[in-house]
């Protein structure tokens, strides 16, 4: 569906255009989120962008109150800390992701199994904005 | 998988180790001086050092920490062992439980008799943010990073996931890290040389001294719910469920089975020895044990023909106290699920039946990355010599293992020693 070369750049340049792109083996049929160039089940290298609809759970999480660099530079530290985790997608497989439409200092508040939905949000300034992977709340 | 023996028997006759803690001004080869001075005496019939003939320095990332890289050469250098080959392993967390199974597996192939074994870090030139990011590094820079991930964060999603499913709570997490500190108190390599309760201690001496409000905390765990004094890293996992930024060195000397006994009167056999890769945390089925470890750990019981109770000491990678309750069960001790009940009934202090990171564990005697799992190593030869004194664990203690993770265990390493 798409003559770009399955890589970490090109998965990021999809999520610009609001799409999570994973991949699919053309061989074993299996799905891979994050998209990749070889299929670690039968080991083909005939793969194809696939993407997905962006609907899964909450597997698990955590609220970051000491944040690396990148994330102090977007705002984020001590006093406004922020949630992220791993969500497990209605096709399969799961990915790391942001977590945003909760309450970072509610954690409790937060629960594994939540159903969310595929979010796209933007870090960074004029030419370093980029387009990250969130999921929010359904 | 087919049950794998080395090739011929490889045993360790010397161990040592610097203090791991915050040392300004020293690098990490001058901590591998003091380790490997601390080693060469540990040598019951000596070490005439020339007898060396390789070396394999477990070290994460000096590259970033002191802005040095290839530092292998430089640890041979600076221990007189120069023109010997060096070389560096780095597998994150575990760059010395894996640098320790590159020496065995060199002197079990025959090409060496006599191998030196090191592990160095030195991280606290570092302010805590560049820290960690770069211990973030040994996390996917692709796909687990950009979402936020940091370490303290993969293992803090590993314990919402552990919670959710076997009913555990951040209290039962504070009561791994009372225990280790309890170990570490007798320890006098640890970073945190104190309880808990010695820490509270000095907190409001501190505040009595300087008139401010003086903290009026019941006991740990009151003061592991305070905020302020343990402030949330990534939730649940707060500052006492971490293990610290750290220095140290540790250095073990490795011979062949047959010259064991030209070195030492009682040397630690190496049994066991098992080591696994994993993906990425998020790839993984169930987020609550760590399959690299459970593979390695089996590979070296299966090698060394035990089982898990034949075990005496175990020192595991508590990086986080999470960490410790996943490692217990991972290893066998426990079945899944029962190592936070295990922990909150005091099963593995030191004095239970079942007694885990006697030497305080990285969360108390620290956690300099690429030297924890030769440091536990340390222990071993503490513990199964009868010489580890206030903290010697009673009783005949002739089998010990230990278990090293690196990263969120994407690589684990697993070995058994035996003393004889």
């Amino acid at each position: 569906m798409s003559e770009r070369t399955i890589t970490g750049e090109a998965f990021y340049q999809y999520l610009g255009e609001q799409k999570l792109m994973g991949s699919r083996c053309q061989s074993c049929g299996t799905l891979h989120l994050p998209p990749r160039p070889l299929c670690p089940a039968c080991y083909s290298g005939d793969v194809d962008w696939e993407e997905l609809g962006g609907r899964g759970k909450l597997v698990a999480f955590t609220t970051v109150h000491i944040a690396p660099t990148a994330m102090i530079e977007a705002g984020y530290g001590r006093k406004n800390p922020y949630c992220t985790g791993i969500v497990q997608l209605d096709e399969g497989p799961a990915i790391s992701a942001q977590i945003v439409g909760v309450d970072p200092a509610k954690p409790e508040q937060i629960d594994i199994g939540m159903p969310v939905q595929v979010a796209f949000v933007q870090r960074g300034e004029g030419e370093g904005q980029r387009t990250y992977l969130a999921f929010e709340r359904v | 998988m087919t049950k794998r023996k080395l090739g011929r028997g490889v045993a360790i006759v010397g161990a040592g180790m610097s203090g791991f803690g915050a040392f300004p001004g020293v690098s990490t080869r001058d901590l591998f001086v003091t380790a490997f001075q601390e080693m060469r005496a540990s040598v019951d019939k000596g070490l005439d050092p020339g007898d060396i003939e390789a070396l394999y320095i477990g070290n994460y990332s000096s590259d970033l920490f002191e802005g040095q890289g290839h530092t292998a050469p430089i640890m041979a250098d600076w221990v007189g062992l120069t023109p010997r080959p060096a070389t560096r392993v780095e597998d994150a967390c575990a760059s010395s439980g894996v640098a320790l199974r590159q020496g065995i597996i060199a002197i079990a192939s025959g090409l060496y008799d006599v191998v030196l074994v090191g592990g160095i870090e030195k991280m606290t030139d570092l302010p805590t943010e560049r820290v960690t990011d770069t211990l973030a590094t040994a996390g996917d820079a692709v796909y687990e990073i950009p979402p936020g991930f940091t370490f303290p964060g993969f293992y803090a999603a590993m314990a919402t996931a552990y919670m959710a499913r076997y009913g555990a709570t951040p209290e039962t997490f504070m009561r791994v890290g009372i225990k280790n500190h309890s170990n570490g108190a007798l320890n006098d390599k640890a970073q945190f040389g104190a309880t808990i309760r010695k820490i509270m201690a000095g907190k409001v001496a501190r505040a009595k001294a300087k008139g401010y409000p003086v903290p009026t905390w019941s006991d740990e765990m009151e003061f592991l719910h305070d905020d302020r004094a343990n402030p949330i890293i990534a939730w649940p996992m707060r500052l006492f469920d971490c293990s610290p930024i750290s220095d140290g060195a540790a250095a073990l000397l490795l011979v062949s089975e047959e010259l064991a006994r030209s070195f030492s009167n009682a040397p630690l056999y190496v049994i066991g020895s098992g080591q696994a890769s994993d993906t990425g945390l998020h790839d993984r089925a169930d987020l609550t044990t760590i399959r690299a470890a459970r593979l390695a750990g089996q590979q070296a019981y299966d090698m060394a023909g035990l089982a898990p109770a034949d075990i005496k000491v175990a020192e595991v990678h508590d990086c986080f106290t999470i960490a410790e309750i996943i490692a217990t069960e991972d290893l066998g001790f426990f079945p899944a699920g029962e190592g936070c009940r295990a922990a909150e009934d005091g099963l593995t202090a030191r004095t239970g039946p079942r007694p885990i990171n006697s030497s305080g564990g990285l969360k108390s005697k620290g956690h300099p990355v690429g030297a924890s799992g030769a440091g536990q190593v340390v222990e071993m030869w503490k513990q199964l010599r009868g010489t580890a004194g206030e903290r010697q664990i009673p009783g005949n203690v002739d089998l010990g293992l230990t278990h090293n993770v690196g990263g969120t265990g994407q690589t684990c390493a697993v070995h058994i020693f035996e003393r004889r």
